[in-house]
């Protein structure tokens, strides 16, 4: 399989503040993998580094994805190449709906416009398959939605945007169980129609289930300590991280 | 800058007059009786109203300018009474309008002849077309639409107006009612009969081509019980004057149980003084809805006031105000309750960009008889710059132990946070800051017509281009 996305010897401050000690990273198109690591090992922000969050700042090293080097680029010109963050909380807009959001962004991202008909049909079969009410879509985007409505509405955005690469920033942390199992539905209806890539930020398993894992990265204190295949989960999963901070 | 929408900074110099040398001579030449009774000859005023400009005159020189509010010493009054006096024989040129405006237009979308009329340049613009099936829907209804002066000299309408010119906005009120009682020059005449509900909104946009109709104009508006009306004041154009100050007035009279709604999308030139002062005097059960967008205008003194003067009355507020460099923007409302059961409602948002100054002035009243009352009151600011200000100046005045009475302020700005998530969705900074600001002021986009919504959201946009970059 061919590179999506390089990552080499990045590192990442922010305020001053180094985070993230020369990590590096290869996503192949059409892969998907889990990145693990206790609480403040810097998950998130490789995970916003990636997605080129302006609160952070790249002190060395550099990212590529589909062949060019994006470390300078802002995050809508990211976004227009095909990167996709769900962000662990989604901010609040106020007087945007959802559907007004999603079109725009959809326009920005294909660099075409949408007739409001087909969009609206697309809207909706996305929303069915995500048990979402149709009424979000006119609702102020994520304007007084619970934590699991936020979370799926973030997976609809996915589903709609047809990212090349999506970063799942622990979009099952706070869901119920029928709600991770939803999730877990629109993401694998991503990775089937799309064939993209993904980079699942996670601490269980149960979003894993149905996901053919390629690679499991460790970060640990702002360093990947550890790499391997799926069964790399379950270890952690089972045994706990500390095996694998003691190699720093 | 292609897309810059105003002036930068307030360049005095591109706003000047162009004086003959001959005509250098009135300057300072103040404002006389003999001007004030000139114009009223001209007008061909009846009796009534030629006393009633020259008493204007009176009160205007004996009153001491306004103190208290943004300054407005660069205002030099001698410069618009010579633009007054020589309105008549002054032939503007579409040349002379700044090309900020014309780049604004163009934005806009709005077509040449059109621009020309919105740039007061000209009254080739015939919206006679449009106007016209309007009115003839209105006539059908019974509804009478059209200019003051001409319903002045109408014996059916002469004595009505009569009656209601300039009684809830008296020449007293302050200086600048004063001049417009002296100067005042075309506007709107509006009278909804009994029962008719008027489901199209009037627009005084159609009325813009009116000889002198913008700048000292007056718009009188009466409904009878029971009836409804909305009207639609201005438009997302820039309007351009070469005379900076803008000194209307707005008297609305709500009958029992009727409803007026009136709405205004207000984008004057950014060397503009907008001292313009609105009322309405609601009857019991009656509601005036105030929608106001102000984006225009150099300074702006600006409070719609409602007096709820019979019992259950009510009245809305809701307005929204964007300063950016250069403004200086002092905007809100004033409720007065003056009878029992009577209720307000303002929900206010302002904005500033680039050094702008916000300012909310509100007050409420709720007199003794006016127990069991509700007044509510939200403001809120967006900073859109550390360079920017934003003032709330809230006042309330309470005389019954019998009212409710509710108030909320928030100040803010736009979080760093917000602009990455919709950055991070396909969106430029520009685009994700206007997105925000946008949905912001969509407590007023909300309550306008579709296409006037959408040329508040243009508006916007072009606002917030320029300001990044």
């Amino acid at each position: 399989m061919s590179q999506l996305l390089t990552i080499t010897d990045l590192s990442v401050s922010a305020e001053d503040k180094p985070l993230l000690h020369g990590v590096s990273l290869n996503i192949e198109h059409g892969s998907t993998h889990v990145l693990m690591g206790h609480n403040g090992a810097g998950k998130s922000t490789l995970g916003l580094a990636i997605m080129g969050s302006p609160e952070y700042t790249v002190t060395g090293g550099k990212i590529e994805f589909d062949g060019a080097d994006i470390t300078n680029e802002s995050a809508y010109e990211r976004a227009k190449r095909g990167i996709f963050l769900s962000f662990q909380n989604p901010v609040e807009i106020p007087g945007i709906t959802l559907s007004e959001f999603l079109r725009n962004s959809l326009e920005q991202i294909s660099g075409k416009h949408m007739k409001l008909w087909d969009f609206k049909k697309m809207l909706k079969a996305a929303m069915e398959l995500l048990n979402m009410d149709s009424s979000y879509a006119d609702r102020d985007l994520n304007v007084g939605f619970s934590g699991g409505e936020k979370k799926k509405a973030e997976i609809l955005q996915l589903l709609m945007l047809e990212p090349k690469l999506a970063i799942l920033d622990e979009t099952d942390s706070g869901l119920d169980v029928d709600a991770v199992k939803t999730v877990s539905q629109g993401i694998n209806e991503y990775k089937s129609r799309t064939g993209g890539s993904l980079l699942i930020i996670t601490h269980n398993t149960k979003i894993l289930e149905s996901l053919a894992v390629d690679k499991t990265h460790i970060l640990s204190a702002g360093k990947i300590v550890s790499e391997g295949g799926a069964e790399l989960v379950y270890d952690v999963i089972e045994n706990g991280f500390d095996r694998y901070n003691s190699k720093e | 800058m292609s897309e810059k929408t105003k002036v930068a900074d307030i360049d005095r110099s591109r706003y000047d007059f162009r004086f003959e040398e001959d005509e250098s001579n009135y300057l300072g030449s103040g404002l006389t009786p003999e001007l004030v009774s000139d114009i009223s000859h001209e007008k061909g005023d009846p009796e009534w109203m030629r006393e009633l400009r020259l008493k204007s005159l009176e009160i205007y020189n004996k009153t001491k300018m306004v103190d208290w509010g943004p300054s407005i010493n660069e205002l030099d009054v001698s410069r618009i009474i010579t633009y007054i006096r020589q309105k008549s024989r002054m032939n503007t040129d579409w040349n002379d309008v700044p090309d900020d405006i014309k780049q604004t237009f163009e934005n806009l979308g709005i077509p040449q002849a059109e621009r020309e009329s919105l740039a007061g340049v000209g009254a080739q613009y015939d919206s006679e077309l449009v106007y016209h099936n309007v009115r003839k829907e209105v006539a059908q209804s019974g509804v009478v639409y059209t200019d003051l002066e001409s319903a002045m000299h109408d014996e059916r309408y002469a004595e009505m107006i009569k009656k209601h010119f300039m009684k809830l906005v008296p020449p007293t009120d302050h200086k600048f009612a004063a001049l417009h009682g002296a100067v005042w020059s075309g506007g709107s005449f509006v009278y909804v009969p009994k029962g008719v509900r008027l489901e199209i909104p009037l627009q005084s946009y159609f009325r813009l081509n009116a000889k002198g109709a913008g700048q000292f104009e007056h718009t009188l508006i009466i409904l009878e019980e029971d009836s409804y009306l909305h009207f639609i004041e201005g438009c997302s154009a820039p309007k351009y004057y070469e005379a900076g100050l803008h000194a209307g007035c707005v008297e609305l009279y709500v009958g029992k149980n009727a409803t007026l709604r009136y709405s205004t999308i207000e984008n004057w030139s950014k060397n503009m003084y907008n001292l313009n002062t609105k009322r309405a005097l609601v009857s019991e059960g009656g509601k005036i809805e105030w929608v106001s967008g102000s984006f225009g205008s150099h300074v702006s003194y600006l409070y719609p006031m409602s007096i709820l003067n019979g019992e259950g009355a009510r009245a809305e507020f809701t307005g929204i105000t964007f300063a950016g460099e250069g403004q200086n923007l002092d905007t809100g409302a004033k409720m007065v309750h003056n009878a029992p059961n009577t209720s307000s409602y303002m929900n206010t948002k302002s904005i500033s960009k680039s050094g702008g100054i916000s300012t909310f002035r509100s007050a409420v009243v709720v007199n003794k008889n006016a127990s069991g009352s509700k007044s509510s009151v939200s403001c809120e600011s967006l900073m859109l710059d550390s360079i920017s200000r934003s003032d709330t100046i809230p006042a309330m005045d309470i005389r019954t132990k019998y009212a409710d009475i509710g108030h909320e302020a928030k100040i803010g700005r736009i979080s760093d946070e917000s602009v990455f998530y919709l950055m991070s969705r396909g969106m430029s900074e520009q685009d994700a800051k206007a997105m925000i600001v946008r949905g912001f002021a969509d407590n007023v986009s909300k309550e306008l017509p579709l296409e006037y919504a959408m040329e508040m959201n243009n508006l916007i946009g072009l606002e917030m281009h320029g300001s990044i970059g």
